[in-house]
């Protein structure tokens, strides 16, 4: 914990040539971002579809009109769905990268190569990969949300309710505070899954091996880090 | 020049670095040799703060490593070139943005004066035609040369080689030493070369530090190492078949 936020500490620190970082911040936004595009995109029209079928399965009560099973699918969606099952699957797929990443580059001695130039190394690789992170995760969770409305409407076409009642379910009770909190919770999941799987990456020791370890470990802890705090923000946000 | 007084350096209960004295030239190579495993190494990381001394000093003409704060230590680190014993290139950018990378950080240099400066370095280490190329493109010794054209790119005053000729042909390692030696001449630079090479050591030992165990146990130029007479030196030096029968 003491060297984590020793590591986050030397992160925000000026950066030597904005230039250098913005190129990184650029290749990072690439490699951590849109690559994840096609994954979350996928998944979020198959869940949305599925929440749907389920809804309506348990919701399966002629007191209970139809239009509630879209307005059920379109809480879980944006409330949990979207902000919290997609950062999980996230830490999987960008965490492990950014540990494997920095890991290899401290036992290939690249970190310290770039410590001998008079370069901030932990600024100039992490810092970066948490704005890529931070700036992208938030617009992939909003295109998630309405993937997932897709993939209900989907479900809905496939016959499970009308078409009428699952949009006209979209629109009632809307509290548009719902995205917000989202997002905000967004912002924490993805600077929780930059820092902890750049400090596991960062102070790998060892070689190839650990390289391994320590990315299995970054996707644990971040996932875990991920799921308490979903449960504070959504004390503090929602209660 | 670099001072270098009494440094100790510990990993765990292991003591590696015993109490080292030693003081580096400028202008000229200085070697330090030793077995495999003796601390070189550690010693030359050590020399540049990538280890932290237990104690002990290092001083840069005049101003204590130890001593140094933040920005003052970043500033002498731009005057440093190191070669490390693996080559440590970046892996996923090219040769020339390797060669450039401190340049485009700290120069503010123009992008095409930066490139003819790459191109300039590479040349220097006889790889005129590999800019476009990644590190895992190149041989181990092509690398080697990268990691030496990378380190002088920026001019440096003082410049750091862990066996900077291992894994090249006998006919490459020498040009290779033949260059530190012209440009550490050329620059005035303070040059500080790890190796065991007895090739390098004969070729360009302006001075020479003999490490064993932790410890200095000899000092001297590449002349002085064939005319000595003590015994760690003559039994360092005289392990090949081939160095023993030139002796005699
Ligand atoms: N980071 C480290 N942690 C623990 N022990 C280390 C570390 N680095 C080096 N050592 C130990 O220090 C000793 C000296 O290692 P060093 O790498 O300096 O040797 P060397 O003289 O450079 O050898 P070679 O010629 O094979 O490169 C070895 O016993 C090694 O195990
Ligand atoms: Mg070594």
């Amino acid at each position: 914990m003491g060297n984590y936020m020793v590591l986050l500490g030397r992160t925000f620190r000026k950066p030597e040539n904005a230039k250098m970082y913005y190129r990184a911040f650029i290749r990072d936004l690439e490699l951590l971002g849109l690559n994840s595009l096609g994954i979350v995109a996928v998944i979020s029209v198959f869940v949305g579809a599925v929440v749907t079928i389920q809804t309506a399965f348990n919701l399966d009560d002629p007191l209970i009109p139809d239009y509630y099973i879209a307005i059920a699918t379109r809480e879980s969606i944006i409330l949990e769905f979207s902000p919290t099952i997609i950062s999980l699957i996230l830490a999987g797929k960008v965490g492990s990268n950014i540990a494997s990443t920095l890991g290899s580059m401290r036992v290939s001695e690249q970190i310290d190569a770039l410590e001998v130039m008079g370069v901030n190394s932990a600024s100039y690789l992490i810092g970066p990969k948490i704005a890529a992170l931070i700036f992208f995760n938030p617009i992939l969770i909003i295109l998630s949300m309405g993937l997932g409305l897709v993939g209900g409407y989907l479900a809905s076409l496939g016959g499970v309710m009308s078409i009428e009642d699952y949009t006209y379910g979209l629109t009632v009770d809307f509290d548009a505070y719902h995205i917000t909190y989202a997002v905000i919770k967004t912002f924490v999941f993805a600077f929780l899954i930059t820092s902890i799987s750049a400090y596991f990456g960062y102070y790998v020791r060892g070689g190839a091996i650990e390289v391994g370890v320590n990315a299995t470990k970054a996707v644990v802890s971040s996932s875990v880090a991920i799921i308490v705090s979903n449960y504070m923000l959504t004390q503090i946000l929602l209660v | 020049m670099i001072e270098v007084r009494d440094i100790h350096k510990s990993f765990g209960e292991h003591e590696v670095l015993k109490g080292i004295d030693a003081t580096f030239y400028k202008g000229k190579t200085n070697l330090i040799i030793g077995q495999s495993g003796s601390g070189k190494t550690v010693f030359l990381k050590s020399l540049v703060g990538l280890h932290d001394i237990d104690s002990g000093d290092i001083d840069y003409d005049g101003s204590s490593l130890g001593k140094l704060g933040r920005k003052e230590r970043k500033k002498l680190r731009t005057e440093m070139g190191m070669v490390f014993q693996g080559n440590a290139l970046f892996d996923s950018i090219t040769i020339e943005e390797n060669v450039t990378f401190a340049l485009s950080m700290f120069s503010g240099m123009a992008e095409s004066e930066r490139r003819d400066r790459a191109q300039f370095c590479l040349e220097r280490v006889n790889l005129p035609d590999v800019g476009k190329k990644f590190p895992a493109e190149l041989s181990g010794g092509m690398q080697k040369r990268v990691a030496i054209a990378r380190a002088i790119s920026m001019n440096p005053k003082y410049l750091f080689c862990d066996e900077p000729n291992s894994g090249l042909d006998p006919k490459t390692a020498i040009v290779i030493d033949k260059l530190l030696q012209e440009i550490t001449e050329e620059f005035g630079m303070t040059t500080v070369i790890n190796t065991h090479d007895m090739n390098s050591v004969i070729e360009i030992g302006d001075h020479i530090i003999f490490i064993k165990n932790g410890k200095k146990a000899w000092q001297g130029t590449g002349e002085e190492i064939l005319n000595t007479d003590s015994p760690e030196i003559v039994d360092f030096v005289y392990s090949s078949e081939l160095f023993k029968r030139i002796r005699k």
